[in-house]
């Protein structure tokens, strides 16, 4: 029973790995080639993302900045320094919260959004018709929607580590009663370039994992609509799994590499 | 053999499981005729045109389009042979998020240098002979079924395949647009020589448009022949089939386990 799941998941992982350098394969030899993903559908799908997520991922940056404000000032109060709540907030959303809290909120709606999508159509035949027509399902449909996503959620990131920090500052200077001009410095003061690109690179990861097996449960849906709805939840779970998987492992990584 | 073979498959074997649905398929689609594959519903019809369009692998066996073997084909090689063709689909398989016209004109768009105002009297010349010229700015959501699938037939025929395959062209649709279609389907192949593959169990629409039947029971061919052949034919099945009785050698029920058994477990 247990090997036999081992097994299927090992299948499943071997696939997904296959789709994502198919994906690669595409965006690397497609131009050679002349066949490269219309530039219209990628930016179709930016404006996609971003208008779909750009409203609740401030919303829960915004607030996350707040509570790590308050949390971080209950525990320096303590210790008389609450002006470092800046550099809590700061550095805590740039390295951890803003990639990890952006990717989830983008996995629950544009993984989802993908997986429904590719997976209606796969139900209905229109994959089939694609290849048929001679058009690459990966290249047609998956190169746009990775590309717009690896462009789009670094972004969205960087967006939501500063409104978090907008959240920390109003909890600083409203409540905590901090100067607010000293309080931005040292937002900055304690927070080094490193800490930007590793939340960077973070999210570049979890873009790539959210749109590989957003696009590989769509394509691999059975079932009709009811297959959709069950492909759908599928893909939202397993990539909020390995997103916080990838989390653990990069952020060991950059722990024990003093990064 | 002086005919051309257009489609051939070669000991087609496909399971989904443990169900065998193809065992052992042998056909021949001569170049310019209209082959129709008929059967009873769930027979293994579309599995069939699937491995001929190559967007289904057999277990065993092999499948050549215009002359070639297609089975072990690379993408760009294959690619080659698919522009060559066109299908019908079943559920007409229109793409949602574009319009009718967009749909018609995708693979012109894609693998065509043509400029956009000829591609525009193109597809509304395709869209035209399946009656629905004037409805390109339309999404698939508002056109009913029957229409779609008009659509479905005007975006296969777009590019001027070689071969055209057609998963029940007119299942769905009312007696005079069905009429409407054989006659198309006639008409294409008879005028541009089109070699045409028709799955179907609409037995008016097979008599009309067929120059050659076989018919698919249980995975395999059980015959093949012209229609005067088909409808004086000796075997029980296809005669069955024909007339649509309802008693005679095809089992309708399909269960392993008795009926019987069954109730009372
Ligand atoms: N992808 C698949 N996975 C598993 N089973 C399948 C798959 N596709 C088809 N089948 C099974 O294969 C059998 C034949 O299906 P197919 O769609 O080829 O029938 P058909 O002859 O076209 O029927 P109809 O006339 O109703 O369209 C059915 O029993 C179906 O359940
Ligand atoms: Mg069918």
């Amino acid at each position: 029973m247990i090997g036999a799941y081992a097994i299927s998941t090992a299948q499943h992982a071997k696939k997904v790995l296959g789709l994502f350098f198919d994906t690669v394969y595409w965006i690397i030899v497609g131009p050679a080639k002349g066949k490269f993903a219309k530039r219209a559908s990628i930016f179709e799908q930016m404006v996609f993302i971003g208008v779909r997520s750009v409203i609740i991922v401030f919303f829960v940056a915004f607030f996350t900045g707040i509570v790590i404000a308050m949390q971080s000032a209950y525990q320096l109060a303590q210790l008389g320094g609450t002006i470092y709540v800046a550099a809590m907030v700061s550095v805590t959303m740039a390295r951890e919260l803003g990639p990890v809290l952006t990717a989830l909120v983008v996995a629950g709606r544009i993984g989802a959004a993908i997986t429904a999508e590719l997976g209606t159509m796969k139900v209905s035949e229109q994959i089939e018709a694609l290849d048929v027509l001679a058009l690459n399902p990966v290249r047609f449909l998956v190169v746009p929607r990775f590309l717009a996503l690896l462009i789009m959620l670094p972004c969205l990131t960087v967006m939501s580590d500063l409104v978090g920090m907008v959240g920390g500052f109003l909890v600083g200077v409203y409540n905590l009663g901090l100067n607010p001009y000293r309080y931005i410095d040292v937002s900055f003061e304690f927070l080094v370039w490193r800490d930007i690109w590793t939340g960077v690179l973070k999210s570049v990861v979890f873009a790539i994992t959210i749109a590989i097996i957003g696009c590989y449960m769509g394509l691999n849906t059975t079932g009709g609509a009811e297959g959709v709805g069950k492909y759908t939840t599928l893909s939202v779970v397993t990539s909020f799994i390995l997103i916080v998987l990838f989390d653990c492992i990069l952020t060991g990584v950059f722990y024990f590499s003093n990064m | 053999m002086d005919k051309e073979i257009a489609v051939k498959t070669e000991g087609l074997v496909k399971k989904f499981d443990t169900m065998t649905v193809l065992d052992g398929v042998d056909i021949e689609i001569y170049k310019g005729e209209t082959f129709v594959i008929m059967g009873g519903s769930g027979c293994g019809k579309s599995t069939l045109l699937r491995h001929m369009i190559s967007t289904m692998k057999p277990d065993r066996g092999k499948v050549f389009l215009l002359g070639k073997e297609i089975t072990g084909l690379g993408e760009d090689e294959l690619d080659k042979i698919k522009k060559k063709i066109g299908m019908s689909f079943q559920g007409s398989a229109l793409f949602d998020s574009m319009t009718v016209g967009e749909n018609v004109s995708l693979p012109l768009r894609e693998h065509t240098k043509l400029a956009d105002s000829v591609i525009e009297i193109v597809v509304k010349m395709k869209l035209e002979l399946v009656g629905l010229r004037g409805f390109e700015n339309l999404m698939p959501s508002q056109l009913s079924g029957g229409m779609k699938k008009r659509v479905g037939l005007a975006r296969a025929i777009v590019m001027d395949p070689e071969i055209v395959f057609y998963d029940e062209p007119t299942s769905g649709l009312d007696p005079i647009v069905a009429g409407v279609i054989d006659k198309l389907i006639i008409d294409l192949s008879k005028k541009l020589s089109i070699t045409t593959v028709v799955v179907t169990h609409d037995m008016g629409s097979v008599f009309r448009i067929a120059d050659r039947i076989a018919m698919l029971y249980e995975g395999k061919v059980v015959e093949v022949g012209t229609k005067d052949e088909i409808k004086n034919s000796k075997n029980g099945i296809v005669k069955q089939f024909i007339s649509g009785n309802p008693d005679g050698p095809i089992r309708f029920f399909k269960q392993k386990d008795d009926y019987l058994e069954q109730l009372i477990k």
